[in-house]
């Protein structure tokens, strides 16, 4: 079956899982439900609480095999996010990294001018640089000349769990721009996640919405659901087929004869 | 009105007495407490009239239930939904706010809780600040700790496991200057992984100086907002000009700082239009400098040696939890910070509601780590305390409690860039 060979590529790093842990919300146990439940093979680890004592160490308890994602939080401009990479890379956390620059305390909000600005450079020393961004498609094309591994649009506000606001700019980025688009931050419920998936999303990265709920790993696990079901949907070809307008059984035009 | 804050101390000399008493009782000999004194940097601000204006114009008596039940239906909080929540209409709806702060609080923070330690370094003050266990005229053991025996309470600090501290001095430029309090500053960027400041207001350049030796968040408490009541408080010293100390946030800011405190201490004044005003304080900063980080206490006043009459007067635990709540939900994104002055029942259940930050293993005195840490007794003679401390659970206990709540606490989310 297709489904099968359905590989989440970053650049050139194969997942299997669509789901991403993202980093907001810190706990041990968020993450074990969200590699045993939600299957997640990539979690977001934010530098600036990797660096704490030795039994506090988040590095610790990441199981093998999983790909960490460190991100560059508490960055305000291009320069301390640079900064904040290196540092990861000195931590031991590998190539991967999750540029979040914000000028903005209280909606958390990203610096898309300042983001690609840190994405040229540290795509240019190696990185596999995973921007996250608010969904405007000018940036987007931007981030992919500068090297960007994956474009990661803003659903909503971080932690707002309010779904996908932004959802016509995000079917646009799926529509145009040839890296995967990942779903980041405002996911509250699997049916969103669904809906992200459903639209030609290629991952969906949440916290909140797992942090926060009543039974964890039921809801890391309903998540798996989702984005499963959403991915399906979108390979099936129904999405498209239904909501933009491909062939339908009936053609309106199979009266005309030449 | 004063009389329960005014203790004479009798190793006063007959002068002094008289001084005390002369600014106690005739306010024609307090100097302007609106005016800026020689060296103090004023800037150009429009934040504090807009407060002002807010929190004078505030008549909390017109608020109704139904003023209420709509703040707490809508997604955003307005000033005006925020004034609702404040006022004495709320009080029956405590539940409901906490139900609702207790929502906006694991939106943003999830279930974490972060932990914290003062030091104090120093408790010499050259103020006559009422209510305040260091003020000029108290009789109590003063101290300045050396760079040694600074680092030395670092080292047991850190040896706890605490891995983000306060620096705190008494209000005396004279005996704890700024480069006393630099060098301070870069001694603990050795131990910890983040360092906060709670000093006299200074100036952007000092700031700026303070933020270069490592320091990284400015606290700085107006005590009460109202300044016609501020100056029959703080009778004496630099700290009773009010405006320099409104803008020792906006002047840390400009000096370069990542984050900045904020509080009015409750039950000097009207409560709820402290409170009003140290939230819009927050609100207009922010809104000026958005990229700032920024927290809120909510201390209420506490006995101090010589005087245990001192007392939060109408500020109960139901009151100080309905400010915490109206604050949560008109400022979901700030944090907030519960300190020892209030029992370890309060601090467990506010951290559930609103409470993001909460100090542990604390002393307000003068180099007494070690007893206080080891229960060892003490070689060398300690400064007093500032005020009684209400839960003096150590960072063990206080850590393992937390998680019990079924809360993470945390002990450092902070990385300098």
């Amino acid at each position: 079956m297709i489904i099968n060979d359905d590989k989440l590529n970053i650049g050139g790093h194969e997942f299997n899982s669509r789901f991403i842990l993202g980093s907001g919300k810190y706990s041990l146990k968020l993450i074990e439900a969200a590699v045993k439940d939600a299957g997640a093979e990539i979690i977001t680890l934010a530098v600036r609480r990797a660096n704490t004592k030795e039994s506090e160490n988040i590095l610790d308890f990441i199981p093998k095999g999983i790909t960490l994602l460190p991100n560059t939080s508490g960055a305000r401009n291009a320069d301390e996010a640079v900064r904040i990479a290196r540092l990861a890379r000195e931590l031991g956390c590998g190539n991967f990294v999750k540029i979040e620059v914000m000028r903005d305390a209280k909606y958390l909000l990203p610096d898309n001018a300042e983001t690609v600005k840190a994405t040229e450079i540290l795509a240019n020393e190696g990185f596999v640089v995973m921007p996250y961004m608010y969904p405007d498609l000018n940036t987007a094309r931007d981030l992919v000349n500068a090297g960007a591994a994956t474009i990661m649009p803003l659903a909503s506000p971080i932690g707002s769990n309010k779904g996908l606001a932004t959802k016509e700019f995000i079917q646009i980025l799926i529509d145009e721009i040839d890296l995967p688009i990942i779903v980041d931050a405002g996911i509250g419920r699997p049916s969103q996640a669904c809906e992200a998936m459903e639209m030609g999303a290629a991952a969906i990265m949440a916290n909140t919405a797992l942090a926060t709920a009543g039974n964890l790993p039921l809801m890391a696990s309903a998540f798996r659901k989702a984005i499963e079901a959403g991915r399906q949907a979108y390979l099936s070809g129904l999405g498209r087929v239904l909501t933009r307008g491909a062939s339908a059984s009936d053609p309106l035009t199979g009266f005309l004869r030449d | 009105m004063n009389n329960r804050f005014f203790v004479d101390s009798d190793k006063l000399s007959e002068k002094a007495l008289k001084k005390k008493h002369k600014l106690e009782t005739d306010p024609s000999v307090r100097t302007n407490h609106m005016e800026y004194m020689p060296g103090m940097e004023q800037i150009n601000s429009d934040v504090c009239e807009k407060v002002i204006s807010q929190m004078k114009s505030f008549d909390y008596s017109v608020y109704t239930e139904k003023d209420v039940k709509k703040a707490l239906e809508h997604d955003t909080c307005s000033i005006d939904d925020f004034k609702a929540l404040l006022s004495p209409a709320a009080e029956p709806f405590l539940e409901e706010m906490a139900q609702k702060a207790s929502v906006e609080t694991s939106k943003h923070f999830g279930n974490t809780v972060y932990m914290f330690t003062p030091l104090y370094i120093a408790n010499y003050c050259e103020n006559y600040c009422v209510y305040c266990g260091f003020n000029c005229y108290n009789d109590i053991h003063r101290m300045k700790l050396n760079m040694e025996q600074i680092e030395k309470e670092m080292k047991i600090i850190a040896k706890s496991g605490m891995e983000e501290i306060l620096l705190l001095t008494g209000e005396s430029r004279s005996m704890s200057d700024v480069h006393y309090i630099g060098e301070a500053c870069k001694l603990a960027r050795k131990y910890f992984r983040m360092v906060g400041l709670e000093i006299y207001p200074v100036n952007t350049d000092e700031y700026r100086y303070l933020h270069e030796c490592g320091a990284d968040y400015v606290t700085v408490f107006q005590e009460t907002y109202d300044s016609d009541k501020y100056e029959t408080l703080h009778l004496m010293g630099h700290k009773r000009v009010w405006p320099y100390r409104f803008d020792a946030q906006e002047r840390a800011l400009r000096g370069g700082m990542r984050g900045v405190a904020f509080s009015a201490l409750l039950g000097l004044s009207d409560f709820r239009k402290d409170a009003l005003a140290s939230a819009l304080h927050v609100y207009y900063l922010q809104r000026k400098y958005p990229y700032a980080e920024m927290s809120l206490s909510c201390p209420r006043l506490r006995p101090i040696i010589n005087n245990d009459k001192i007392n939060p007067l109408d500020v109960g635990e139901k009151q100080l939890c309905q400010v915490l709540c109206a604050y949560r939900i008109f400022l979901p994104f700030v944090g907030i910070t519960v300190s020892s002055r209030e029992s370890a029942d309060f601090r467990n259940g506010i951290v559930k509601i609103a409470a993001t930050k909460v100090s542990a293993g604390v002393s307000t005195g003068i180099g007494d780590h070690e007893s206080k840490y080891s229960g060892k007794e003490q070689d060398e003679a300690a400064g007093d305390e500032q005020f009684e401390i209400n839960d003096n659970r150590s960072l063990n206990k206080m850590y393992n409690d937390i998680e019990d709540e079924g809360l993470q606490p945390v002990l450092n989310d902070y990385l300098y860039v």
